[in-house]
């Protein structure tokens, strides 16, 4: 039975090396990104055949990774600076870092109403216990959420109600379960929010249209403050081509896909701001 | 050399520790006993359920623990009724959460201990007219004492060593709810690896330090003499 095991594991083995060659890419890609890039990816294989690995997570969290040899071979970051510090280091191809979205932050809950048009929810101390920020040494949307409340000159009160996630995506799920009254997220979680999470809630009772068409432009659950660009650093999010990508082609032409124009105009629907092109 | 927000978590976590430990001996005390000697035909099911969180993820634990102490959770709405408010980012919810991840880790040291009692040192003791409670609180008690120490340090170590239950529900709260194993885990993701290490390093000589110490302590008793003699 072992040699037949045997002949199944290399027969396996084989196929997945075949197919790496034949248009795979593992991506890295920052949690704000994350659904988004589902919808990318679907369209990216439909129009060049290759397909995405993609694992989720905290930018910072993937700089570690990729630093001690992750085999990561494309990082679509939630930063421009992780991007840059791995071309310096030498983990990411020079010259390939591509601004594909500028990220805008919400001030998210996922009670309808709660959240006013001014924020002015964060400066009364009766109404929240906690707001969930994902950790601001990692995460570009926690550095910004960090700044907003230095610019509301609110930092130092609401430090006791400060919720550290991870991510952003875990920051989005403390509050979607309503843990945390309010979270600072990126709009393309709120307006981007799939079906499931969706379905979960009786929000209203109407429940929500099923299927990929629902995905950008639904209405958002709960509600939310735009936070003005003026309040925190603007966040640039760079892909970059990492170094075992080097070679891959499929793994170029998804850095070349983020910045065509169905991408783009996809991105944009997620609520990004556009980059310069 | 540790800065005071490391000082912060391990004082946390120490505490953290402490409080399941001593919840646990009073809840897991009784379970144990119960166990080793009821004949129920269920005693499979419990003896399963208590040894459950050996086998789970903790982020089966962490995801339940979650819904089920959020607002619209059944735990989250009795403990509002309650007036004590919503458990998770609360020490009182990390409390909560380790009661359960380390139950296996009390109940069942306590268990084989009582049930390595022989039924005639119990019975002799009952024929000598011990009470009940006489019977083990002088009795069983003091012959499961191993039992007792393996089951309190092993409850607290698995405490200590708690992360994905912790990251879950705890919310990383500077002074309340962030513990040793997520602030290692901070400093790793912010490639503080200096950091990282002070505090890692101490858990490994923690955890070898303790595991000695129970070897050492629960050495089989000809040892012990042989060692004396």
């Amino acid at each position: 039975m072992s040699r037949i095991r045997l002949a199944l594991l290399v027969a396996s083995l084989t196929f997945t090396a075949l197919a790496a060659r034949a248009g795979e890419v593992a991506v890295a890609v920052a949690a704000n990104f994350a659904v988004p890039l589902a919808r990318l990816s679907a369209d990216f294989t439909a129009a060049t055949g290759h397909v995405l690995k993609v694992s989720s997570g905290a930018t910072g969290k993937f700089y570690t990774q990729v630093v001690s040899g992750a085999p990561f071979e494309v990082l679509i970051a939630a930063d421009d600076e992780t991007p840059r510090k791995l071309i310096a280091e030498n983990h990411a191809v020079a010259g390939t870092n591509v601004t594909y979205a500028i990220g805008r932050l919400v001030l998210w809950s996922a009670q309808p109403g709660f959240v006013d048009a001014q924020g002015a929810v964060l400066g009364s101390s009766s109404a929240f216990r906690h707001l969930a920020i994902a950790n601001p040494k990692v995460a570009p949307y926690g550095a910004a959420a960090l700044q907003v409340l230095r610019a509301r000159g609110l930092a130092d009160a609401l430090a006791p109600r400060l919720v550290t996630a991870e991510s952003i995506a875990q920051a989005y799920q403390f509050a979607v379960t309503g843990n945390a009254e309010l979270a600072f997220v990126a709009l393309s979680q709120v307006i981007g929010a799939g079906p499931s999470q969706a379905d979960r809630r009786p929000l209203g009772g109407a429940k929500a249209p099923v299927g990929p068409a629902a995905w950008p432009g639904k209405p958002p659950m709960g509600s939310y403050w735009m936070v003005p660009q003026s309040l925190y650093g603007e966040i640039k999010q760079d892909a970059v081509l990492l170094k075992p990508g080097e070679k891959n082609s499929a793994a170029v032409a998804l850095l070349t896909y983020l910045k065509s124009a169905p991408a783009q105009q996809l991105i944009r629907d997620f609520g990004y701001a556009a980059p310069g092109l | 050399m540790l800065n005071p927000s490391d000082w912060s978590a391990i004082r946390i976590t120490a505490q953290l520790a402490a409080v399941t430990t001593v919840l646990l001996l009073l809840v897991g005390t009784p379970l144990a006993w119960w166990l080793a000697h009821t004949r129920h035909r269920l005693k499979p099911v419990w003896s399963a359920l208590i040894a459950m969180p050996l086998v789970l993820p903790p982020t089966v634990l962490g995801f339940y623990l979650l819904l089920l102490m959020g607002p619209q959770g059944p735990v989250g709405q009795l403990t509002q009724a309650l007036g004590i408010g919503r458990l998770p980012f609360t020490f009182a919810g990390l409390v909560v959460a380790s009661v359960f991840y380390s139950l296996p880790f009390v109940v069942q040291p306590l268990q084989q201990a009582f049930e390595a009692i022989p039924a005639r040192t119990l019975e002799a003791a009952a024929t000598l007219r011990a009470s009940p409670w006489d019977r083990f609180f002088t009795v069983a008690v003091p012959l499961a004492r191993p039992g007792f120490v393996t089951a309190s340090v092993l409850g607290f170590a698995h405490t200590v060593g708690e992360f994905g239950v912790v990251l879950m529900i705890g919310g990383n709260i500077p002074d309340k709810t962030r513990v040793l194993s997520v602030a290692i885990y901070d400093h790793v993701e912010a490639t503080e690896f200096a950091d990282a290490h002070r505090l890692a390093a101490g858990m490994v000589v923690f955890a070898l330090a303790v595991l000695v110490m129970l070897y050492v302590v629960n050495r089989p008793a000809p040892e012990r003499q042989a060692r004396s003699a």
